[in-house]
């Protein structure tokens, strides 16, 4: 938090499925300023993972032995990390989050086209959040109405470059 | 009170602060150290497995939960002999 500098208690509370899509999301805002474009219910936020909530339910199963946690049952749902998200950027339009086998960028690139096909939605953040045990994947990025010269085309391939981009790999190739 | 504190910091996992940061007589909610309703179910989850106190009506928990003196002071009067 100190690179992002940062003033948020709530943070350390969260768990790290949530502590993930927010520090993820901290860096799109402030890059994209997607906040300060828009109207809080133009914004709308799409994310996706493979683990659901499983790293926290277990944390909170082990807690169930001796006495249950108010604290960690709270994230034991996957959509808590968009309403952490929400919650901090003042994001008021259409949310979802869908549990996928893997980053699957056809079903995302298609729910996000539906989103943004809706005249109230002018931008949305959309892309995957996983944690499980000391394994953390996030991929965000953001789709907006009003394309600059410089935007990527919003599509399945494309995703899905992008998402492999990160592991150093494009298509399979090193 | 300062071992209080640190439970209570390390239960609802207030990393930011420290035992000598929160004041004996700070409001734990709201305006003060800004807790909220998941944070007085912890509370009353570290009274009963620090000080084996289950709290027989739940209704007392804002006056429990005023702040760090009230709370030691309601242990200091219901702890197990």
């Amino acid at each position: 938090m100190t690179s992002l500098s940062v003033v948020y208690p709530k943070f350390y509370k969260m768990d790290h499925l949530s502590q993930l899509g927010f520090l993820a999301m901290e860096v799109l805002a402030r890059e994209s300023q997607v906040m300060r474009r828009y109207v809080s219910e133009q914004v709308a936020l799409v994310l996706s993972n493979a683990n659901a909530s499983l790293d926290t339910d277990k944390v909170y199963f082990k807690t169930t032995k001796t006495m249950a946690s108010p604290a960690l049952f709270v994230y034991t749902l996957t959509n808590i990390v968009t309403g952490e998200l929400c919650i901090r950027h003042g994001i008021k339009g259409e949310n979802a989050f869908f549990v996928f086998p893997k980053f699957d960028s056809v079903l995302l690139c298609d729910y996000v086209n539906m989103v943004m096909a809706s005249e109230k939605t002018q931008a949305c953040v959309a892309g995957w959040v996983d944690v499980m045990g000391d394994q953390h994947d996030v991929f965000l990025y953001l789709v907006e109405k009003q394309k600059k010269i410089s935007s990527l085309e919003h599509s399945a391939e494309q995703l899905q470059k992008l998402y492999q981009l990160k592991y150093g790999t494009v298509d399979g190739r090193s | 009170m300062a071992d209080l504190k640190k439970q209570i910091i390390e239960a609802l996992n207030l990393k930011h602060l420290k035992p000598e940061d929160i004041g004996d007589e700070q409001s734990l909610f709201v305006e003060g150290l800004g807790l909220d309703s998941i944070d007085a179910l912890e509370l009353i989850v570290l009274l009963q497995q620090q000080y084996n106190i289950k709290m027989a009506n739940p209704q007392d928990g804002p006056q429990i939960f005023k702040s760090v003196k009230t709370m030691a002071e309601y242990i200091r009067a219901n702890q197990p002999a």
